[in-house]
């Protein structure tokens, strides 16, 4: 609960007999702000222990008791790591001494600056961060429903997705023809459709050498296209072809029944078929009135505060990032400029803007990795790419490398998940 | 010129609206920007797009320099008779592409 105005009276009355040096800032004699975080993925998890540790009250609203890790979970599609392996507590962030709130947040009233849970209590807050992720959208793609992804599954998010499209591959005969169907830009992962397609080519080229890989995609070109499509050429010639829009890629439609993709030229029929839909920023970004016509949330790129809701700030895969893709890495570093930023407002001070970096490594076959690497700052109302920073790995690499590649990619994923979760 | 794609339906009835998509692979260089040597990449687009139904024009365009590469044309007709629906890009070279599908109209 806020502090009632009489309490608030009283208590800037002491401040105001102290000497000046003790009373500025003045916020701080007060009981401490409380800032409400929203979502336990990498960004809203980060978000509430580092404010926690700047000396905020904070609670941390997410309904799940483990987080699933969509980074890292192509290997489980690949069949080389388990679920286990991808699921993390939140026991380290309350021990932590974050608040855990094992709800769901289903409204904000950002005049009276208070969450309301899906339990029918309200939390309130003087700053609030949702970092709700992604919600796939089931009404952009003609039969892909939530049915159909039960057929063709999506394994956008982390969990039984991701298993059942493991499944699927386990049963396909050898000689099948497995499809990938790749969303227009924005969505979670980019290089993401591009890694699962390798390493789908790993397990197939080790068990079912005779079966084929199809990509059908809604754009000409993608995040390391260049180093996938090598590598592709080196580890699994023949076996993945990739159909980019302006070679009539881009699906309009799926008849889940005959396992058939429509593109919009043609009919591919699939053994075993990977739909990744469009998608939006999670639900509550828009029940919070924070996402534009987009789906997606405009923040200001030096706050991570919503243009649209004063008060409310957002991280992660829900946000318009400009040049930021739609990674762990990137929610991991937004959350803390976005959680110091929080604390500088919550003190009376002016944010500084933040210089932020984000690599994405991708594992294209067994000891061989590639990444990409950029650096942001505050430009224009965007989060820019700062020029001649950052880059891919080099096309030509020898492949020790690539092999220090995926171990690097590797060593991230134990150091990410070790500090946000542990 | 590169790879052409087209989408007709091979049946309709009579006064019925089909759909029609096309798609060529083209660079559409506009002619306004430099290569690496620093000099202006001379212009190459398709400046013309034509398609016939039996002879017949049904759909036409003119593409300029802000067209984007690979120009994708999806339009509507009415089906009135069966035959052949000719598509024709012309380029800046005075070449063309011709593509051609059949369509049975009952």
């Amino acid at each position: 609960m806020r502090p009632g105005p009489d309490r608030r009276t009283l208590i800037t009355g002491l401040v105001a007999t102290l000497p000046a040096a003790l009373a500025a800032p003045r916020v701080l004699a007060q009981a401490p702000p409380r800032v409400v975080v929203v979502g336990g993925g990498f960004g809203g998890t980060t978000c509430a222990r580092v404010l926690q540790r700047a000396g905020f009250g904070v609670t941390l609203v997410e309904p799940s008791a483990t987080y699933t890790s969509c980074a890292f979970s192509n290997g489980v599609v690949e069949g080389t790591r388990s679920l286990a392996q991808q699921q993390f507590g939140y026991e380290g962030v309350a021990r932590q001494g974050v608040v855990l709130a094992r709800l769901s947040a289903v409204g904000v009233d950002a005049t009276a600056r208070s969450v309301r849970l899906s339990d029918g209590s309200s939390l309130g807050y003087d700053r609030l961060v949702l970092a709700p992720g992604i919600d796939l959208r089931f009404d952009a793609l003609p039969g892909y429903d939530q049915a159909a992804a039960g057929v063709m599954p999506h394994a956008w998010k982390a969990g039984e997705q991701t298993l059942l499209l493991r499944r699927q591959l386990e049963a396909m005969e050898d000689g099948g023809t497995v499809v990938i169907v790749a969303p227009a830009n924005p969505f979670r992962c980019p290089p993401g459709p591009y890694e699962r397609a390798s390493l789908i080519a790993a397990y197939l080229k080790a068990n079912k050498p005779r079966s084929k890989i199809v990509i059908l995609d809604a754009k000409d070109a993608f995040s390391k296209q260049k180093l996938f499509q090598n590598a592709w050429d080196d580890l699994y010639p023949g076996m993945i072809e990739w159909v980019g829009l302006s070679q009539g890629g881009k699906v309009v439609e799926v008849v889940p029944g005959e396992m058939t993709l429509v593109t919009e030229f043609g009919r591919t029929k699939a053994t075993v078929a990977n739909v990744i839909p469009p998608q939006r920023a999670g639900a509550i970004a828009a029940a919070a009135g924070t996402a534009d016509r987009s789906g997606w949330c405009p923040i200001d790129p030096v706050t991570f505060e919503s243009k649209l809701v004063p008060g409310i700030h957002l991280v992660g895969d829900a946000i318009i990032a400009g040049g930021m893709p739609k990674s762990a890495f990137a929610a991991n570093a937004q959350a803390k400029a976005c959680a110091d930023a929080v604390a500088m407002l919550l003190r009376g001070q002016a944010p500084a803007p933040p210089k932020l970096i984000n690599t994405c490594y991708s594992l294209v076959g067994p000891g061989y990795g590639i990444s990409v690497a950029g650096v942001y700052r505050p430009a224009n109302g965007l989060l820019t790419d700062v020029e001649g920073a950052g880059g891919t790995s080099p096309v030509d690499a020898p492949r020790e490398q690539r092999a220090q590649e995926a171990i690097y990619a590797d060593a991230w994923f134990r150091t990410i998940t070790a500090e946000v979760f542990g | 010129m590169g790879r052409a794609l087209i989408n007709v339906p091979p049946k309709a009835r009579k006064g019925q609206v089909i759909d029609i998509k096309a798609l060529v692979s083209h660079p559409m260089e506009t002619g306004y920007r430099t290569g690496p040597d620093g000099a202006l990449v001379p212009r190459d687009i398709i400046n013309r797009f034509l398609v016939t139904w039996n002879g017949q024009e049904i759909f036409s365009a003119d593409l300029f320099p802000a067209i984007a590469a690979n120009p994708y044309f999806a339009f509507t007709t009415i089906a009135q008779e069966s035959g052949t629906i000719t598509f024709r890009w012309f380029d800046d070279k005075g070449n063309a592409q011709v593509e051609t599908a059949a369509i049975v109209v009952e």
